[in-house]
């Protein structure tokens, strides 16, 4: 029992891990309608422009939103460079440009910072699981009030749902798009802060993690904020207990178990947990 | 009365293809005008092209500004709002956002809620449906939603593509009654683009007719009502 | 009639390359029309069916070990192990296919990627140590040239290679333009409309998923001959990746775009490092990006916007 309350709480602290990447990718997929296989080494990025503040002596909290304020531009920035000329290249183009961001931004990183693994500090001391979760929790209700509540996030959404109609009420979509690539790149900004101190900083951290973050989102519903963050948790505790539970090959094929439970959770529910399948009639 | 919108010479295209061939039209203040015309004549790219939503030449003015070639965001911003094919309806979002939507471009929120309000007043059942989601809707509900919608711009000008498609013929009675009134009372111009010539012709004071890209005759509803021609291919009788 | 003879004049060059080329040079040819193989297959998934995979590094690695295993515990003739890798695959695509049926696009993205990150590990589990060689994989030898032909072993196998491509295109322009061919491509363009025509949509995309497999385990089994040597870490997820980048850049439901897309994967990752060692990834990048800007259909979208240029000059 001890075991088993011990890894659930250990599922729960990487699960907030995964949450807060999930909650950046759903964010982009309402903006844009695509998931960004690029999202994970922005966040990974931004976290070593923060690591270099920090080096140069900024107070970390100076650090914290300067870095969320810089990742926010260079959003709009990827948007309106590479992704605004693109806008009527086919949907797998589209990807494909996302697999070169990735590269990108991947070889820049080891290219400036190197490939040593540095660590990052936290702001929640001791407590840094609770913080982190705390912060995770606290940006999807920000998000929430954000689309539910305001103008701009209602644009924003029917931008995402339908831009033509979208267009002729007069929402200004291609800022709308470039708007949800700084918005998605400040969340990520914000998760890999809070992820660095658990798993250290270097090129490659966010591989894996982007993983379960996109298993996340899947599992709760890539169309559900609350969902994702939901879904993240779930992954990090059924990859912690799987681990330990399933005899024999638990520890090795732990990331395969894992996988194969969420593809399974597909199976049965393809718009995953809390997703909405837009009801509409012909 | 006063010219609205004046279209001289334009052409559209759908990437290199044209599609349009020198449409001309004048819309007055306050008119009803129909454009008619059979499928694939050109009626509804004619309305995708004075709101900017394809590439065009020629010069389409409207109160006076030349609007062509500028982007669709901008022209809405003038006051010409456009009732889709389809009805363009944002079928996740609730009725109440979808006419929030509406009034996107404007300031003023006790205006907006009083808008709202006149909306629901004109289409009751919408109210009844505030917060469902809007693909929840009946076909005739959604053209509903998709005119409250365009009155919720405050337009000088509301383009309709073929309003009455797909309803069932009390409801179209129903949208066209309203329509009169928003024209009447308000003094919005409508120009809509309809199959059902009949009704279509009987609400307007001026039509036009399209065929193959071009206009091909233009007059008072009642002169093209009287037409042999027109009476033999689009009225039926 | 034009297209018999560019066919013809590409089958020359192809033949007589040999002559001229080094055998790394060679060598690298062959690893190409090794991947042209692999992206077809997922061509006729992703271009002709609509079905999505970023995950097609694992039906590969399952080609690659087949070959392998049987050649170095069964001693099984290398030309043999082509036809096991293809069948082994075909059935594991085929299984595959069925779950996915229920999985649409990004959801599909998602289980296939799965599947490719998966690989791996499995691949590296110490049960199946015995038959895999663990993390050390499986050493194969180089076949010589048979009946004595005066050619080198990468000279002959660039030949083997070419032989069973052309094989492999042929069939796959037949099956594309045959009746299961325009139903897979209904069931692309309209699903509703292909069930309401009486296609049977849930076999037919089963079926696509299993002889997407056959292609691609072909190819990997291929690319084992000619590599000699398989290991869990040649079949990430980043093969996929690769995969799926030479798929767009050759051009999405255009079969010679394969071909485009395996040039592409072998050599311009090679050509990024030769431009800048520290960042050849992010040069590899900013190439691709370049490239989409330029052709944002891929390789098949270039060349038939020049054929209707010249056409147009001809008329």
């Amino acid at each position: 029992m001890e075991l088993f309350l011990n890894q659930l709480l250990a599922g729960l602290a990487t699960g907030g891990i995964y949450a807060a990447i999930a909650l950046a990718i759903v964010m982009i997929y309402q903006a844009i309608d695509h998931l960004n296989f690029a999202q994970g080494e922005m966040a990974m990025f931004s976290t070593f422009i923060a690591w270099q503040l920090l080096q140069w002596g900024v107070p970390y909290w100076a650090t914290f939103f300067l870095t969320i304020a810089v990742s926010f531009v260079g959003g709009i920035a990827i948007e309106r460079i590479v992704f605004k000329p693109l806008k009527n290249a086919p949907v797998l183009s589209h990807i494909v440009v996302f697999i070169a961001l990735f590269s990108v931004f991947n070889s820049l990183a080891g290219f400036i910072w190197d490939y040593s693994i540095k660590s990052f500090p936290s702001p929640f001391g001791g407590l840094h699981q609770v913080g982190m979760i705390a912060v995770t929790l606290l940006l999807l209700v920000g998000l929430y009030v954000f689309f539910q509540y305001t103008r701009i996030g209602l644009a924003m959404r029917a931008a995402a749902a339908n831009p033509e109609s979208a267009r002729l009420v007069g929402v200004r979509v291609g800022w709308m798009v470039a708007l949800g690539w700084g918005m998605a790149a400040a969340i990520g900004a914000v998760a890999g802060m809070m992820i660095a101190p658990v798993v250290f900083l270097e090129p490659n951290m966010m591989l894996s993690i982007l993983l379960y973050g996109f298993a996340g989102a899947v599992v709760g519903g890539l169309t559900s904020p609350g969902g994702a963050v939901v879904g993240g948790f779930s992954v990090g505790i059924l990859e912690n207990l799987a681990g330990t539970y399933v005899p024999y090959v638990g520890s090795e094929l732990k990331l395969t178990i894992a996988l194969v439970l969420i593809v399974a959770v597909l199976v049965v529910k393809p718009s995953g947990l809390f997703g909405r399948r837009a009801v509409v009639r012909v | 009365m006063t010219t609205l919108l004046e279209a001289k010479n334009v052409a559209a295209f759908y990437g290199a293809t044209k599609a349009l061939h020198g449409v001309d039209l004048t819309l007055e203040e306050g008119s009803i005008t129909t454009l008619l015309g059979a499928n694939g004549a050109g009626k509804t790219t004619t309305l995708r092209a004075l709101c900017g939503l394809i590439r065009t030449e020629g010069e389409i003015r409207f109160a006076g500004t030349r609007i062509d070639g500028r982007v669709t965001e901008d022209i809405v911003r003038l006051g010409i709002a456009h009732v889709p094919e389809g009805r363009g309806t944002f079928v996740r979002l609730t009725v109440e956002e979808n006419l929030q939507l509406g009034a996107m471009t404007r300031r003023n929120r006790a205006e907006i809620a009083a808008d709202i309000e006149r909306v629901y007043e004109h289409f009751p059942r919408l109210k009844e449906r505030r917060k469902q989601q809007a693909g929840t809707l009946s076909g005739g509900e959604q053209q509903m939603l998709a005119v409250g919608r365009a009155l919720m711009l405050r337009p000088r000008l509301m383009l309709l593509d073929e309003p009455s498609f797909g309803l069932a013929p009390l409801v179209v009675q129903e949208l066209f009654e309203i329509l009169r009134t928003v024209n009447r009372e308000s003094g919005v111009s409508l120009l809509l683009v309809e199959q059902n010539a009949d009704l279509a012709l009987e609400a307007a004071d001026r039509a036009y007719l399209i065929e193959t890209g071009r206009i091909v005759m233009a007059g008072s509803a009642a002169e093209l009502r009287a037409d042999e021609g027109v009476r033999r291919a689009y009225l039926g009788y | 009639m034009r297209r018999t003879a560019l066919l013809l004049a590409a089958l020359a060059v192809a033949l007589a390359l040999p002559l001229f080329l080094k055998n790394f040079t060679l060598f690298q040819l062959t690893l190409v029309m090794v991947y042209a193989v692999a992206i077809l297959g997922l061509n006729l998934l992703t271009g002709f069916n609509g079905q999505f995979s970023l995950g097609h590094s694992a039906f590969y690695a399952i080609g690659a070990y087949t070959a392998a295993i049987l050649m170095d515990k069964f001693d099984l003739p290398y030309p043999l192990t082509l036809p096991a890798a293809g069948a082994a695959c075909l059935v594991v695509g085929f299984l595959f296919g069925l779950p996915a049926l229920r999985l649409e696009g990004l959801y599909l993205a998602l289980a296939t990627f799965a599947l490719a990150v998966a690989t791996p590990q499995i691949l590296k589990f110490s049960a199946f140590e015995d038959l895999t060689g663990g993390v050390q994989g499986i050493t194969i030898l180089k076949p010589d040239a048979p009946f004595g032909l005066p050619l080198s072993q990468d000279q002959w196998l660039y030949y083997f290679t070419l032989a069973v491509s052309i094989v492999m295109f042929w069939a796959a322009s037949n099956l594309v333009s045959s009746r299961t061919g325009r139903a897979l491509m209904a069931i692309r363009d309209n699903p509703l409309a292909a069930r309401s025509m009486g296609v049977d949509t849930a076999l037919y995309k089963s079926l696509a998923f299993g002889v997407s497999a056959l292609y691609t385990g072909v190819a990997g089994a291929l690319g084992a001959i000619v590599i000699q040597f398989v290991a869990p870490d040649s079949f990430t997820f980043f093969l996929a990746v690769s995969f799926f980048v030479g798929l767009v850049v050759g051009g999405v439901g255009w079969i010679p775009g394969a071909l485009f897309g395996g040039l592409f994967i072998l050599f311009v990752p090679n050509w990024a490092e030769h431009i800048s060692k520290g960042l050849a990834w992010a040069v590899y990048g900013i190439i691709l990006i370049l490239l989409i800007y330029i052709m944002p259909s891929g390789a098949a979208g270039f060349v038939r916007a020049v054929t209707a240029k010249l056409q147009r000059r001809a008329s």
